[in-house]
């Protein structure tokens, strides 16, 4: 973990739980919601989203009390802190759309034990002030729903054919259901992450042939 | 639900909702720690362990909420319990069974952050079981866990001796295991009349 000196909130800590430390494609933590809820785009979403706000909630509380939590009693007063904020997003939830709640079932209250959160907590809230904390929990908040959102729209299109809940391959369209089941969740993720394999790999080889070629030119030109 | 059967609700966390490949729950410690039998074995029954004193404690400390109608401080209740049930378990083993804590001693905390131990709290909850019906849920629950890592992990000590293109190894490939495993547990579906 890249853990700069200084207290300057940069564009960095904003973008790297985006894309170069982005929680599910790159550190592979939090998987359960992950495969749990990404049956379709709005589930997804909304999944993303209140992880987001206990991310941004709990860093910011841990990080204004860095200085006062005795560091034996650490991890269970993040638990609590945490758990606080689950707790405010399941009735909010609630009130907002029963539909919702349903469909998320118990994995709103599992948030507790998501590891991005807690992680994060250990590893940023409790060392930085509360604005590299936002910044950074932010950052990573968004990685995460982008993640989802990967995996739910891919599933929901294939298992269902369908877009948040709009037809876009028309009635003859034969989904494919086991998108939309349990064993679906996995294939598209390592679908992900075997494409994002594939980038990486691409890129290397690219570099290698252009320092090969650069180093080739330098010893022509010394020849 | 009352009246389900314990055979069927043993079953049913066992196999047919197996905690890990129907569920999603604890999938971290299941792509994590899955890469050597020995050591799956070793994390699926710390984790059935606490699974069943967690789920007895749960039992316990939801009567006592409803009883004082303060359910809003469930999840908080549970999770501190969880925390803590995982320390009592990591002392008593260092005390009575140092050759058992040696094996197991760098899994405990981890259990603490895997969610099959919360959900399977908060499930027996929703679901409304009595205490032999929790109990039953928590040893099938347990037993489930300890079966698909266990499974998990002799594939993937299988695949080691696989040649696969360079693009696939490592977690990609884990996933797509899980999924083909995950795929031939839905066969138990129609155990039970299909619930």
């Amino acid at each position: 973990m890249s853990q700069n000196k200084t207290t300057a909130v940069t564009m960095d800590d904003f973008l790297s739980g985006i894309w170069r430390e982005n929680p599910v494609f790159v550190m592979l933590l939090g998987m359960c919601p992950v495969l749990a809820v990404t049956n379709s785009v709005i589930n997804a979403l909304a999944m993303g989203l209140a992880t987001t706000f206990v991310l941004l909630g709990s860093s910011a509380i841990i990080s204004l009390l860095r200085h006062w939590i005795p560091k034996e009693v650490r991890i269970a007063t993040y638990i609590v802190i945490i758990a606080t904020f689950v707790t405010i997003i399941d009735y909010a939830i609630q009130a907002i759309s029963l539909e919702l709640y349903n469909a998320l079932g118990a994995f709103i209250q599992l948030i507790v034990a998501n590891c991005i959160i807690l992680g994060r907590a250990e590893a940023h809230a409790s060392r930085q002030p509360l604005l590299k904390t936002l910044t950074n929990g932010l950052g990573m908040g968004i990685g995460f729903t982008i993640a989802l959102l990967a995996l739910g729209s891919v599933r929901e299109l294939l298992g269902n054919g369908s877009l948040l809940g709009h037809d876009i391959f028309g009635a003859h369209f034969e989904p494919w259901v086991v998108m939309i089941l349990p064993p679906g969740g996995f294939f598209v993720l390592g679908a992900w992450l075997l494409l994002f394999n594939y980038i990486r790999e691409v890129k290397k080889q690219k570099r290698l042939a252009e320092s090969r070629a650069a180093s080739g030119t330098t010893a022509r030109a010394l020849v | 639900m009352p009246g389900e059967s314990l055979s069927f609700i043993f079953l049913n966390a066992f196999l047919i909702n197996n905690f890990v490949l129907a569920l999603f729950l604890g999938i971290c410690p299941f792509l994590g720690v899955s890469g050597k039998i020995n050591t799956a074995w070793s994390m699926g029954l710390a984790s059935a362990f606490v699974m069943l004193i967690s789920s007895i404690c749960a039992y316990f400390i939801n009567e006592v909420l409803v009883a004082f109608n303060i359910e809003f401080l469930r999840l908080i209740s549970y999770i501190a319990v969880i925390a803590s049930a995982v320390q009592l378990v990591e002392m008593s083993m260092k005390k009575f069974s140092p050759v058992l804590f040696r094996q197991l001693g760098i899994f405990l905390p981890l259990i603490t952050t895997n969610c099959a131990i919360l959900g399977l709290a908060l499930f027996q909850t929703f679901k409304e079981y009595d205490f032999t019906q929790s109990l039953s849920y928590s040893l099938g629950a347990g037993a489930g866990f300890t079966l698909a890592i266990v499974l998990m992990a002799g594939l993937r000590e299988k695949l080691e001796l696989a040649e696969v293109p360079s693009v696939s190894k490592g977690a990609a490939l884990s996933l797509m295991l899980a999924g083909l495993l995950s795929l031939s547990f839905m066969g138990f579906a129609g155990l039970g009349g299909g619930h």
